[in-house]
């Protein structure tokens, strides 16, 4: 009998010709897809994921990973996926579980909005010899402010300004927690938030005490399994996030298993080694806007009244949702879009639930301009920021700042093979095991996540520069400066954009 | 003992004085006519503060607190204990929802009644146990989602037949101690759950609790012992293995 009627995803394909017998493969998979023969190496193809570390290892690119063009046949309609999860949950009654965004062919709405530029009726900026300010202050902003004199004459600001999280660009690093991801990631991510000027966040999953030597670039969050949550905790970074949901799975909770549970993680979540670690589907004492505030205020209370961010998931209703936040005191409202990433959900409930980033922020900018009350928090756009180009166009729908999650990800070797639930990455991102996540060098790889934000920072001045303006706060829910192509009517009316050409 | 009179003063300003008072290095504090003002006690941390409460306090009373001792002298409201992490906190009287949410240490003893949702999500670390004792009734989801520590109902004063908890006991238990004093009612109890008779070792620790309760309350420890005990634990540490496939 087989093992599966799922036949394998891909072809791991080794050149024997090539192969110099060096065994690099066999030491770099962590899924063990290669083994020794004797006098050869011997491929398990069913469990590769196409990470592709065995093929950048390969001192003589021996290696293919191809994709297994007889697993079924074409069809449009039931596609691989289709057929596969049907298989699987045939052979175990489970629920198919997958890593990171969407892969499904949703329309992006990013792809069909085009920025403008200046031409001869008004002029660009060159970035490179005049000043561009990417510099973003998160926070409730006054509606009003007003200045006194002083006895020498000078101004002062008489208003007092509510708290500000600083950030030097307007960027942050998505919460993925201890867990999820392994300690050196989350020290890239540390050490490029404090090197940047910016902020990491440290998910559900407490804060190590590695990190803290970066707590003014932390964001530290509370979620409903109240992992490593204590007044400690709460007053070690710049401000703290209550979560509700995430793009990649709104509504539902979160099961780290027991196995994925060593003691390093056990110890900074502040629980047993080896218990499951369930975050309940909603925080049970959260049923209602009131009920949220009283949270919101709990920890400004617990902290000294630090800025408070509330992450959603953004669902069919997010603007009236964000319109009860934003009045329930929130500082910061962090969407996180359909197309969000993960480290673990069911694929059932990542690929339908929820609507896209772009959408969202149009409708939630909308609603809180119309209701007088845009000022009184910042919005963080967040799932499927994949370039600059995203990043400025979000901003023009109205974000504040955007968050990266995936791209930075990718920075430390991530492939987007979308296997991280499996505990075995064999880049040493998504897994705890000691002899994978030594691969990862957190000084090393920081240095080229600094690289892509700087990378970035460059485009998104250079965006400005064409734009004609000089700061990004001046593009900042600025749609005039967008066009749709080849969106309906309906679709750049919710997005306030109106079509190329007029 | 230093005292603050909190009639109409708003919450803020009354924990402001509260926290300025303890940064003072005030041991014994008396907050005298309190009327449903937020999260007293939010936050501190000194451990040797006994703070009395003349009045009834509002939700989130001793939220993210770690260390001081709370006696509230009348009912309390929801929330009590919020991801507490050391102290106690003593009600005379009734409580209300939702009561130590992922509470990690410390103590939450309650004379009377307490509501819905009581120990979600409550769990223990290394040598601390959280425990909460309510002497009367509780309603539904006491104990739901449990990953650690210690839960305890009395039923002191219910109604003869009347079932003392709600349903849903214990459901998706995957850690600590539940101990329901006289029967439990296995189709109230959620599926995580098993119900056992508590052995020696577990009566030594429960009387232990009570004992504390029992001085703390005024309560005279027979009479609570008299009758006998059940222990709920969950049936697995990982309910939802074999949940997901991949």
């Amino acid at each position: 009998m087989f093992n599966s009627l799922a036949p394998p995803e891909y072809l791991a394909t080794i050149d024997t010709d090539k192969c110099i017998r060096c065994k690099r493969c066999i030491q770099n998979c962590g899924w063990s897809t290669y083994s020794w023969g004797g006098d050869r190496v011997l491929i398990e193809t069913t469990k590769c994921v196409k990470c592709l570390r065995c093929y950048h290892y390969c001192p003589v690119e021996a290696i293919d990973i191809l994709d297994n063009a007889t697993r079924f046949k074409s069809n449009a309609n039931w596609s691989y996926m289709n057929i596969r999860n049907i298989k699987r949950q045939a052979e175990t009654g489970g629920m198919p579980i997958t890593g990171m965004g969407s892969d499904l062919p949703y329309p992006v709405l990013f792809d069909h909005l085009l920025l403008d530029a200046c031409q001869v009726t008004n002029p660009s900026i060159d970035p490179l010899r005049e000043p561009m300010e990417l510099r973003t202050y998160l926070g409730k902003k006054p509606s009003k402010l007003e200045v006194e004199k002083t006895p020498d004459g000078k101004l002062k600001l008489k208003t007092e300004m509510p708290p500000q999280l600083k950030l030097e660009l307007p960027f942050t690093f998505s919460p993925m927690s201890f867990g999820s991801i392994s300690l050196n990631a989350q020290k890239v991510l540390a050490m490029a938030a404090k090197e940047c000027g910016i902020v990491m966040n440290t998910g559900e999953g407490g804060l190590h005490e590695d990190l803290l030597p970066y707590k003014d670039h932390i964001m530290v969050q509370v979620a409903s399994g109240r992992f490593g949550v204590n007044p400690d905790y709460l007053n070690a970074g710049v401000a703290c996030e209550i979560k509700i949901g995430q793009g990649a799975k709104p509504g539902i909770g979160g099961h780290l298993p027991g196995e994925k549970i060593p003691l390093q993680v056990a110890k900074t979540r502040m629980i047993p080694v080896g218990t499951d670690a369930l975050s309940p589907a909603p925080q049970h004492d959260i049923y209602s806007i009131e009920d949220l505030r009283q949270l919101i205020y709990a920890i400004k209370e617990a902290t000294n009244y630090k800025p408070v961010s509330i992450k959603i998931a953004t669902v069919h209703n997010v603007a009236p949702i964000v319109s009860g936040i934003v009045r329930a005191g929130a500082d910061i409202v962090y969407l996180d879009g359909f197309r969000g990433g993960t480290g673990a959900a069911p694929n059932i409930i990542r690929d339908h639930l929820g609507i896209p980033i772009e959408h969202a922020l149009a409708a939630v900018d909308d609603r809180l301009r119309q209701e007088g009350i845009r000022n009184e928090a910042s919005i963080i756009a967040a799932g499927g920021i994949r370039s600059s180009a995203d990043a400025a166009k979000a901003i023009a729908l109205g974000a504040d700042a955007v968050a990266m999650g995936t791209a930075a990800l990718v920075t430390m070797g991530c492939t987007v093979c979308g296997k991280c639930y499996t505990g075995n990455c064999s880049w040493g991102i998504t897994t705890q095991r000691p002899e994978l996540t030594v691969r990862l060098d957190p000084e090393i790889f920081a240095e080229r996540l600094i690289n892509l934000i700087r990378a970035w920072s460059h485009e998104l001045q250079e965006i400005l520069g064409a734009l004609g303006v000089n700061a990004i706060e001046s593009l900042r829910g600025s749609r005039e400066r967008l066009r749709g192509v080849g969106l309906d009517e309906q679709t750049l009316d919710i997005l306030g954009v109106k079509p190329a050409g007029r | 003992m230093y005292e603050i009179d909190a009639k109409g003063i708003y919450y803020r300003k009354l924990n402001e004085m509260l926290r300025e008072a303890v940064a003072r290095g005030e041991k014994e504090i008396l907050l005298k006519n309190v009327n449903g003002q937020y999260y007293i006690g939010d936050g501190i941390r000194q451990g040797d503060v006994k703070i009395t409460i003349d009045g009834v306090p509002g939700n989130d009373l001793a939220a993210f607190m770690d260390g001081p001792t709370i006696l509230v002298k009348d009912n309390a409201q929801d929330n009590i204990g919020n991801t507490m992490n050391a102290g106690k906190v003593v009600v005379e009287g009734h409580a209300g929802d939702v009561l130590g949410y992922g509470m990690r240490g410390g103590k939450l003893f309650v004379k009377g009644d307490v509501g819905y949702r009581i120990g979600i999500h409550m769990k223990g670390y290394k040598r601390q146990v959280p425990v909460i004792i309510a002497g009367g009734t509780a309603g539904d989801f006491f104990g739901e989602y449990m990953a650690g520590g210690i839960l305890v109902l009395l039923g002191l004063g219910a109604e003869n037949g009347k079932p003392i908890v709600g349903d849903y006991l214990g459901s998706g238990m995957h850690g600590g101690a539940i101990f329901v004093r006289g029967e439990v009612d296995e189709t109230r109890c959620g599926k995580e759950v098993g119900i056992m008779e508590p052995d020696e070792e577990d009566m030594k620790l429960l009387k232990s609790y009570l004992k504390e309760y029992c001085e703390d309350l005024g309560l005279d420890l027979e009479e609570v012992m008299k009758r006998p005990f059940k222990k709920l634990i969950p049936v697995s540490l990982r309910p939802y293995g074999n949940l997901y496939c991949y």
